[in-house]
């Protein structure tokens, strides 16, 4: 009995040894050994399914230490009315504001609609060929990123992004904008701002992975970018965009 | 709160429409409309300077070195505003160490460097080596040093010494007006090469700003000379005023034919932007751009010069037309640099709403730092023009002579 009992006890060590060295091994392998040419990442935006409740704009400024005051976002939802007569009136989601539709006459409106933005990761981003010191450059997984301590804070990508998408972070004094969570998906893991939307309307995923999300949803839809006239590439796509959105 | 968010709550009180949430502050402001005021100074005082020695033009000898001075002490406040306006100037210098040359922005560490290494004080320098060593042997220990270690301690005054100094300013000025073309035409392109931005984003913008600083280079060549030289209780020679204020003339009509041209584009394509355009320019440009500029700044001051061609008046009545022309035309002028850089970011990128900007008292980005910018090249240029007089008579005759 005793024999048995010391062999039970060194086959559930072993077990446990080996258990313990695959797990570290897996979080080391994450954090280090991530190979950005294995990826390409993009965004799949479905506009039916955003219903406007700004989840992801409070998401991600927790997330990314993006300034609270409401002059500053790295994603941020407009809100369309496109009335009967034509008009159109855009407004910026404020989640923190009581939701009112008194602007509008509900009998007057055609169709209304959320369109959430962000950065598009351009495959030609004007941002990173403008940049006088190459702060703000493309990796190799296809985001844009700003090097916070080599960006000298002259603007001039801010002038150079077709879509509002950047702004000068009041504490660094250098440029921000979003990264796809980029801290987040190199682990594995989803940006904040899909991690959070209740409706899934936002898609992430790596287009260099076989089946995902992503690819479902760039295969059953038909896709827009915004401004394509521009030719900067955005990796964020949109099913059911209105022509009216810029 | 961020003290620029208790700002940006006045300026969104202020907008029309629909803006995009970061867009909310103006990220170029006054510093940024004085740069290209400056820059366009230098280049069109340089190519004032440069008409004299190329197409040796005699009338406008007078002021040819007060034209050099004068683009020497503009070219160096011009980086000032810039520097002043990055969020890490102590950065700056990754411009030139590490420039991505990708970027417009980039290559002004290589344009300003060679303008004025190669092109500015190169030649101010031909020109002045013999007086100054002529000016040193006669004069009091503090300017004699100051003056000998400006001629870099060069003692040749020989005729061929001379000669050469000759062959090298008229070499150096040649390479100079395509520089100064440089200069500006590459500050143009800095907002014409912008294709987010549809009141920037335009092929004639470098041309557009180009002969815009040629006029206010030589508007203010003129201001100087007609207010330093009664201060020097000398006369003003009518021969000199009346041939830059023809070439005025003529760069005002390039000018205005250009930016009319691009009007009438812009309204005849009709562009998706048009509306909001139409919008910006009846609302938030109409003082600076319907009056200041087009008005008072150009058509104004056209009249006024088409009078003095068609009739003779007589001296002084010129005189106080030119004076009252080349005022309007700098004040146009500063209005066109406002109307291009603060003009360009009051619509948003979503051509429905238009922004706001409120220029500030103190602060780095206010009203008195720009007067400060403003009125520094002027004390330069007095500090230069008691180190290097550009006065005819200033020159000494003895080598002449010799």
């Amino acid at each position: 009995m005793e024999r048995r009992k010391f062999f039970e006890k060194c086959l559930t060590l072993l077990a446990e040894v080996g258990i313990l060295s695959t797990v570290t091994g897996r979080a080391s392998a994450k954090t280090t050994d991530y190979d950005p040419s294995k990826h390409h990442y993009g965004m799949g935006i479905q506009i039916d399914k955003c219903i406007g409740c700004g989840r992801c704009m409070e998401a991600c400024k927790e997330e990314n230490n993006v300034p609270k005051d409401p002059f500053f976002f790295r994603t941020w939802v407009e809100r369309y009315v496109i009335k009967k007569d034509g008009d159109v009136l855009v407004q910026n989601i404020d989640p923190s504001a009581e939701r009112t539709n008194a602007a509008v006459n509900e009998k007057e409106i055609l169709r209304s609609f959320f369109v959430p933005k962000l950065c598009n990761q351009c495959e030609n981003p004007p941002c990173v060929q403008v940049c006088p010191v190459g702060a703000t450059f493309k990796t190799e997984d296809g985001v844009i990123l700003v090097d916070e301590k080599r960006c000298i804070g002259c603007r001039y990508c801010i002038q150079a992004c077709p879509y509002g998408a950047r702004y000068l972070h009041p504490e660094t004094e250098t440029a921000d904008k979003c990264t796809f969570c980029y801290h987040r998906i190199t682990k594995g893991l989803l940006p904040a701002c899909v991690e959070v939307c209740p409706t899934q309307a936002r898609i992430f995923g790596d287009t260099k992975s076989g089946a995902s999300p992503l690819g479902r949803f760039k295969r059953m839809n038909k896709l827009h970018v915004l401004k394509p006239f521009l030719n900067t590439e955005p990796k964020v796509t949109y099913s059911g965009l209105d022509g009216e959105v810029r | 709160m961020y003290p620029i968010s208790e700002k940006l709550i006045d300026l969104a009180q202020q907008i029309s429409g629909h803006i995009y949430p970061n867009e909310v502050e103006v990220h170029w402001g006054i510093l940024i409309v004085v740069y290209p005021y400056l820059t366009g100074l230098v280049a069109g005082a340089f190519i004032l300077a440069s008409l004299v020695k190329v197409f040796n033009v005699k009338e406008v000898q007078p002021v040819y070195r007060l034209a050099l001075l004068t683009a020497l002490s503009f070219l160096i406040i011009a980086p000032l505003p810039l520097l002043l306006h990055l969020g890490h100037p102590e950065r700056s210098y990754e411009i030139f160490l590490n420039p991505n040359f990708t970027s417009a922005m980039a290559m002004f560490g290589f344009v300003y460097a060679w303008y004025l290494m190669v092109v500015l004080l190169l030649e101010i320098w031909f020109t002045y080596r013999r007086d100054i060593i002529i000016w040193s042997q006669n004069e009091k220990p503090l300017m004699r040093w100051i003056h000998r270690v400006i001629s870099l301690f060069s003692k040749d005054v020989s005729d061929a010494g001379l000669a050469f100094d000759k062959k090298v300013v008229k070499a150096i000025t040649i390479i100079g007006i395509p520089s100064a073309f440089l200069l500006h035409g590459y500050v143009g392109f800095i907002f014409g090469s912008i294709k987010a931005n549809p009141w920037w984003s335009s092929v004639l913008m470098p041309i557009v700003f180009l002969f815009s600083a040629i006029v206010s280079g030589i508007a203010l060549v003129i201001l100087l000379y007609m207010i330093i030289t009664p201060l020097r209780k000398e006369k003003i020679e009518m021969g000199c005023l009346d041939k830059m204020s023809s070439y005025l003339f003529y760069a005002v009509i390039v000018d205005f034919s250009l930016e009319l041209l691009d009007f009438i584009h812009r309204l005849y394509e009709s562009e998706e932007s048009i509306r909001i355009l139409s919008e910006l320019v009846m609302n938030k440009l109409f003082v600076s751009l319907g009056v200041i500029q087009v008005l008072l700044g150009m058509l104004l001051p056209l009249a006024i010069m088409i009078c003095v061609k068609l009739f003779k008046f007589e001296e002084e009545l010129r005189k106080l037309l030119y004076f009252v022309s080349v005022i309007l035309i700098q004040l146009g002028i500063f209005a066109t640099r406002w109307n291009v850089v603060i003009g360009g970011q009051m619509f948003s990128k979503s051509f429905r709403g238009l922004t706001a900007y409120k220029m500030e008292l103190t602060g780095l980005e206010g009203l008195f730092v720009t007067l400060i910018l403003l009125i520094l090249p002027f004390i330069v240029l007095t500090i230069l023009i008691k180190v290097l007089p550009p006065w005819d008579e200033s020159r000494p005759v003895r080598a002449e002579a010799a």
